[in-house]
């Protein structure tokens, strides 16, 4: 076991994972192609990695009132259903074609979060401009 | 990667998009990691040498989420998010 890279593998992932950006292409990649982990086990290890790190993130993050407790148990139940009518349509559309399409939109969705500016939240739309 | 923007359309500013989306995210892998379980997909030994500097991590990445400006934070998961659309593409 190369621990250092073990390591800094670790805190990079661990980062990405606590400022909300994924951050577990790393880990599974690493997973794959150095740890010579099989690749079912490899996404199995990213996901129970998840576990703990998110665990203390969101400790932090409440603590720094940054999470929105409120929005997260619709957002679950949206994802749950979307999980189901993905898996679905893996059974009947070719994986790759899914696969392709799906980077796809995740590229422009890219482009669109580089090119728009920071936006108001609901609160300051809804206020009344000072002049 | 999903998460973030949907949270973000709902009106919640950039940075508490992302420390909400590792809530939703965080209960997902939990149904995932007990479905994995059942499949016999799981192996626990694998995940722990990576979990100490992990934690190390995340608690980096809470200072840094709090201290860094919205507009940084936002170009940089665009950038993410463009290439993890190209490593799907790519293969």
């Amino acid at each position: 076991m190369n621990w250092f890279s073990i390591g800094i593998v670790s805190l990079l992932t661990g980062i990405m994972a606590s400022l909300g950006l994924g951050g577990g292409m790393i880990l599974t990649l690493y997973l794959c192609f150095f740890a010579d982990i099989p690749q079912l086990f490899a996404q199995g290890t990213n996901l129970l990695f998840f576990l703990p790190i998110a665990a203390l993130s969101l400790i932090i993050h409440s603590k720094n009132h940054l999470v929105e407790w409120k929005k997260v148990f619709p957002l679950i139940i949206t994802g749950a259903f979307s999980a189901v009518i993905f898996s679905f349509w893996a059974t009947i559309i070719n994986k790759v074609i899914l696969k392709k399409a799906f980077g796809g939109f995740l590229i422009l969705m890219g482009i669109k979060e580089i090119c728009t500016k920071v936006g108001k939240t609901k609160s300051e739309r809804s206020e009344p401009s000072r002049k | 990667m999903i998460a973030v923007p949907i949270l973000e359309k709902s009106g919640l500013e950039q940075k508490k998009a992302h420390a909400t989306s590792i809530a939703v995210t965080s209960i997902l892998s939990l149904i995932s990691v007990i479905i994995y379980i059942f499949k016999g997909g799981l192996k626990i030994s694998y995940a722990l040498p990576y979990i100490p500097m992990g934690l190390v991590g995340a608690a980096a990445g809470g200072f840094i989420l709090k201290k860094i400006p919205d507009k940084k934070l936002k170009k940089f998961f665009g950038f993410v998010m463009i290439f993890s659309g190209i490593k799907l593409i790519a293969g």
